[in-house]
């Protein structure tokens, strides 16, 4: 009987775990068909090599290279400015400070909040500075509020890799009269390289995604910003603009389309980086 | 009377984790170019008393330490103290080898890398001559570039023996050293601990009695936190003054 019970238990937890990952993949599956059927129609190589011709919101001529461009000009300014917080931040609260030290709580607790705070509150936040100093919506505006949203992500999911290292990694080092820079740069940073990596390019993905920040503090131009002080366009933006008004809505799709597949492509650029940097730590 | 120099000497050392003590006064010395076994039941503080020498301890917060080590007549709790210096002094081999994450060669440039640069030339010399006082060379000659992980752990600890006698440091620690290894390795090890103790004092923590019967020339029997016993290891082994003392080497309690 009793057998019977536990046997019982066994198969329904498995049949219950088989059942969420089947309905994962149902949904993901449903989400990249959704975007293939609506988008596939609207793409064309105009719509990702060349600028907007003036109607192209109405329906007009010409693609999205504008915002294509832009976003990743934010991703990647955004994901170097916050790596350059997040990396020394993490590094000092594992190794400058006493293991268990309450200031290495209370920041990964902050950190834990501003992960959880919406990107809209960080836009207005920056739209407020902006005002404070008479400025005007443009791509630096953009990178700094994005890396703001980027950092939590970024110095949290760096510190979780940090975490592992054993502790009697760091007693080995020191043991040999390292000190705590030589322990950090030298030795715990190459050993956590991989996770940073993956921890970086999480940021990015995030970051060149991020639609809410970018619309109050980005602008928007049917150019390619030629400094930072000028406004820039972003995919989520065109995107909005796009499937908002009737006449475009396939081409805003097909602009969906290709931020999806550049994230995607992204994920997988990540994903062999850390490969390749862990295979070369063990392997040769 | 005795015949030995001390190399360290510890006095009143009190360590508190979180106000509870790990060591509550003690008071020693530690002979200088002999192996001193420190024993004693799991929990009784033998690792607080062997991190307390290079000051490993205060990696941790709530950890106060209180009381005097003197090495070398300095106290390495006094003002002043460099302690990276402090720690080129004393090699530590822990429990589980931790090799670096990197090829075999840098573990053991490591050391020598952090006082500038010797040449090339000087710096394999250095690699060799430590690699081949652990009795690793043959072993690995032929792929000292290659990740160190990728050694046995037996290696790997004798690996990381070598990384710290390239530092040249004065003391090695041990902290268990060879209990994650097999009997063929641990036996390696020892062997290399009773090679080197002409040149260097060594400090072995260890649960293995017969470990430390077959290497130490001094015992320390640490219980709860005190000493209870501490002398030449015949006479600790042989005619144990105290009733703890003597349950604990016969095995009566472990």
């Amino acid at each position: 009987m009793r057998m019977w019970a536990r046997k019982l238990k066994q198969i329904s937890a498995v049949v219950l775990m088989i059942a969420a990952v089947g309905v994962f993949f149902l949904i993901f599956a449903a989400i990249v068909i959704a975007i293939l059927v609506k988008g596939l129609p609207g793409l064309s190589l105009d719509l990702v090599t060349k600028l907007p011709e003036s109607g192209l919101y109405l329906g007009g001529g010409g693609g999205v290279l504008n915002a294509i461009v832009g976003s990743l000009l934010v991703g990647f300014g955004a994901t170097v400015l916050a790596l350059s917080v997040s990396l020394p931040l993490v590094l000092f609260i594992n190794l400058y400070l006493r293991r268990g030290a309450r200031l290495a709580e209370a920041v990964r607790f902050s950190l834990d909040v501003l992960w959880g705070v919406p990107s809209i509150v960080y836009g207005a936040c920056g739209v407020a500075v902006m005002l404070a100093v008479g400025m005007r919506g443009s791509l630096l505006a953009a990178v700094v509020v994005v890396a703001l949203i980027e950092v939590p992500i970024l110095s949290r999911a760096f510190d979780e890799v940090v975490r592992l290292v054993p502790r009697e990694l760091d007693e080995a080092v020191l043991s040999l009269g390292a000190s705590l820079r030589t322990l950090a740069f030298r030795v715990v940073l190459r050993a956590v390289l991989p996770g940073l990596v993956t921890a970086a390019l999480l940021a990015f993905g995030r970051g060149i995604g991020d639609a809410a920040a970018v619309m109050l503090v980005a602008g928007y131009q049917d150019g390619i910003p030629a400094n930072p002080l000028e406004p820039v366009a972003t995919l989520p933006l065109a995107i909005f603009f796009l499937v908002s008004t009737p006449g475009a809505q396939a081409r805003g799709y097909a602009a969906g389309m290709v931020l999806v597949l550049l994230i995607v492509f992204f994920s997988l650029f990540s994903r062999y980086v850390g490969k390749r940097l862990s295979s070369h730590r063990i392997g040769d | 009377m005795r015949s030995w120099n001390s190399h360290i000497q510890v006095s009143n050392l009190t360590v508190r984790y979180d106000g509870h003590a790990a060591l509550s006064d003690v008071t020693i010395d530690i002979p200088d170019q002999k192996i001193t076994a420190i024993i004693g039941p799991s929990g009784s503080g033998k690792t607080t008393l062997l991190k307390s020498f290079n000051r490993l301890l205060e990696l941790d917060t709530n950890v106060v330490v209180t009381g005097e080590v003197r090495i070398d007549g300095e106290n390495i709790y006094g003002p002043g103290v460099e302690v990276t210096h402090l720690r080129k002094k004393m090699g530590l081999l822990a429990q589980k080898p931790t090799v670096l994450p990197m090829s075999i060669y840098d573990n053991v440039a490591f050391g020598p890398r952090l006082n500038g640069r010797p040449g090339r030339e000087r710096m394999d010399e250095i690699v060799r001559t430590h690699l081949v006082a652990v009795g690793l060379w043959n072993e690995v000659k032929d792929r000292l570039h290659k990740p160190a992980d990728r050694l046995s752990v037996g290696q790997q600890q004798r690996l990381c023996l070598a990384r710290g006698l390239a530092v040249e440091p004065e003391v090695i620690l041990g902290d268990e050293p060879t209990s994650a290894l097999d009997p063929r390795s641990s036996r390696t090890i020892e062997e290399k601990f009773t090679a080197l103790k002409s040149r260097y004092t060594i400090i072995l923590v260890t649960h293995i009695l017969r470990q430390a019967r077959r290497l130490a020339d001094y015992v320390v029997f640490l219980y709860d936190g005190r000493i209870v016993e501490h002398g030449p290891a015949g006479q600790v082994f042989g005619t144990p003054r105290e009733q703890l003392t003597r349950e604990y080497i016969e095995g009566i309690f472990s």
